[in-house]
């Protein structure tokens, strides 16, 4: 595939800047064409993913997640809970050995693999997922989190086990390399072969959609959100909030700017604790609420509190919710995570399953303990039941409101100001998301493609082009090929997880066995 | 009676400190160590990008340091006529050199004085190993 670096964007970018110019009526039809256009090519694959297991409403893809999670909990003997103390310890270097100064540590690798998962889907997602599937979403989502932990330590130790390192040192790892290397040992090699190579589409797919299409289109939500809502200028202008979204993606990516990167990337974690302390204060805020909020939750879990899907809905809203905010049984951030210098892939795996604890039962929990105690979630006073507006296919919202619009409004009723300050963390979230994912999507691009500066260049300035193109489409759309695209790389991947999980069983034993014989000794502490 | 070992920071640029413990050691026929540390934390942010070339850049900035740094000080001190080893570590300043003189049962640790407004306000090298250290130290204007 040729790419011109000099010719190619620079029609589409005149173009769109031609019609910056125009009227707001012509304008509003910029967004509204690419939403059309966009969405009629990606329906017939999201329809495809989301079809419902034969003769019930429940989408296939979803229980294929909750029975994988289950699968690698029970396999692992409950792995999240006995290794969860060995983890933590393993993150504040207990056992690094101090030859390896200088390496990537585990607290790196963690850290790096985060800045990537925390993104919108902790802010936005949760928010979806509550208001489509009520407070009881939220029970789910936090027993998808729990579970997700085995998943994703399955795949990060795979990730490190079956890693490419080349000869000047750097080192390439992930599904890709699990899914073609591990196989072949088992003896599947053709089959390991195209699953790799399908598992590569679905990530550049991922990479675009939920990496990209779904930040952009949630950080406009909240550009408009803050300068005026509907009256606001740029409401329905999406591909210009794009467009700029997009110059600052190429200049890190295509231009190598990496200090807005590192900026971005750095500010996440501040950004999450900022987030997790103002959740905290609205909790003790509306204290007296929250017995009640835990009880709509647990009920809603199993009663449905007369929400439109009933316990079914929530249950699928929130293992897609968290499935999509941490990527566990995705096989995503065992890219990042396989990049750590340790002896022991295990390791590794370990430290991953904080990951979805933080993330979910963490992050998650708390954006919709927010929404579900502020009360913007309509409730019909005589019944006390949420108000369902069909219309929408959601509960009804103050302000007719979703996604990071209503999270915004929760966090608003408490910290008036604190709208503001969520508009800064989603842009924060959303581009080290991005730029996380356009690293995931390139490393299966290049996979596909082989790696040169032509096929870089062509993944990059497609990268952008998703970016104006996320940003203009409507979120619906947006977030159903998000979820597609995630979840096909889930699917792709959670197979050859299945083959390969005794590998992982045999390393976690001889681990285990090895931490109580002593012979695997902390160095310091 | 075996030979003192001295730990000497150096950092590139504090040739007084190298000067002095060339000058001791030849007079004590002690054993030079010149410790060299490349400054890192675990827990420093690093980007995708980053992380999987960590290991290559690491190579790229020992072969450097040991280039750049570590074979012309330990040549200009052998001419001077001392023995010495060079020992090229990542980690924290202080932290090192209280361990290797611990390592190696140095007698004396020498260590350079750098003056700043930040090493003011956040401590320098040498104050912090004039805390840390178990042997006398020496720190050298």
């Amino acid at each position: 595939m040729s790419f011109d670096r000099k010719t190619q964007p620079i029609p589409l970018v005149a173009l769109l800047l031609f019609f910056t110019s125009t009227t707001s009526a012509v304008a509003k039809s910029i967004d509204e064409t690419i939403n059309e256009a966009v969405a009629s090519v990606t329906t017939p694959f999201v329809s495809f993913i989301f079809s419902p297991l034969p003769g019930t409403d429940f989408p296939w893809i979803v229980l294929w997640l909750i029975v994988a999670a289950t699968i690698f909990t029970i396999y692992f003997g409950f792995i999240q809970v006995r290794a969860f103390m060995h983890s933590i310890e393993l993150v504040k270097g207990d056992y690094s050995r101090p030859e390896d100064a200088g390496e990537v540590s585990h607290f790196q690798a963690l850290a790096t693999a985060l800045s990537g998962t925390v993104g919108l889907g902790n802010i936005a997602g949760v928010a979806v997922a509550v208001s489509i599937g009520g407070p009881g979403a939220t029970f789910w989502m936090i027993l998808a989190g729990l579970t997700g932990m085995a998943s994703k330590f399955t795949e990060c130790t795979l990730g490190v086990k079956y890693r490419n390192e080349y000869p000047d040192g750097s080192v390439s790892g992930g599904p890709m390399y699990y899914l073609s290397k591990g196989l072949a040992e088992k003896g599947f090699g053709l089959p390991g072969q195209v699953l790799a190579t399908v598992f590569a589409v679905f990530c550049v797919m991922g990479a675009i959609g939920g990496g990209n299409m779904f930040q952009a289109n949630q950080v406009h939500a909240q550009v408009v959100n803050v300068t005026g809502g509907s009256d606001s200028w740029l409401d329905g202008r999406g591909w210009i909030t794009g467009l700029i979204m997009a110059g600052f993606v190429f200049l890190v990516i295509v231009g190598g700017i990496r200090s807005i990167a590192r900026f971005t990337e750095k500010a996440v974690p501040f950004m999450a604790v900022l987030y997790v302390g103002a959740a905290i204060v609205i909790l003790i805020i509306y204290a007296d609420k929250i017995p009640w909020a835990l009880g709509q939750i647990i009920t809603g879990a199993f009663t449905g509190l007369g929400i439109a899907g009933g316990v079914v809905g929530g249950l699928i809203q929130g293992f897609r919710r968290a499935a999509f905010s941490n990527e566990a049984g995705v096989g995503s951030a065992s890219i990042a995570h396989s990049a750590v210098r340790t002896k022991e892939p295990i390791t590794e795996g370990f430290v991953s399953l904080l990951e979805p604890f933080i993330d979910t039962v963490v992050i998650c929990t708390m954006t919709a303990l927010v929404i579900v105690i502020t009360g913007v979630l309509r409730i019909d006073p005589q019944t006390g039941l949420y108000v369902w507006d069909a219309g929408a296919g959601r509960i009804a919202t103050e302000g007719d409101l979703s996604g990071i619009d209503l999270t915004s409004a929760a966090f608003g009723k408490a910290i008036s100001w604190f709208p503001y300050v969520l508009v800064v963390a989603a842009v924060t979230f959303a581009f080290s998301t991005m730029i996380s994912w356009s690293y995931y999507g390139m490393k299966a691009w290049t996979y596909l493609f082989g790696e040169g500066r032509r096929s870089e260049l062509a993944f990059n300035s497609m990268f952008c082009v998703f970016v104006v193109i996320g940003a203009a489409m409507n979120l619906g759309a947006v977030i159903d090929f998000a979820d597609a695209a995630i979840f096909a790389m889930a699917l792709v991947n959670i197979t050859g997880l299945y083959v390969l999980m005794p590998v992982v069983k045999q390393e976690m034993n001889s681990y285990l066995d090895r931490l109580k014989r002593g012979e695997i000794r902390k160095t310091k502490g | 009676m075996p030979q003192d070992v001295f730990v000497v920071a150096y950092d590139g640029t504090d040739q007084h400190a190298v000067d002095f413990a060339v000058e001791r050691a030849i007079r004590e026929n002690a054993q030079l160590v010149i410790v060299h540390i490349l400054e890192w934390s675990p827990y420093t942010f690093l980007t995708t990008e980053e992380l999987a070339e960590r290991h290559k850049a690491r190579q790229q900035e020992l072969a450097r340091a040991e280039e750049a740094v570590m074979k012309p000080v330990l040549e200009r001190v052998r001419r001077a006529g001392a023995t010495a080893d060079g020992e090229l570590r990542y980690g924290s300043a202080v932290d090192i050199l209280c361990s290797i003189a611990k390592e190696k049962g140095a007698a004396m640790i020498i260590v350079g004085r750098s003056s700043s407004l930040s090493t003011r306000v956040f401590g320098s090298v040498a104050s912090g190993v004039a805390q840390c250290a178990t042997v006398p130290t020496v720190i050298v204007p």
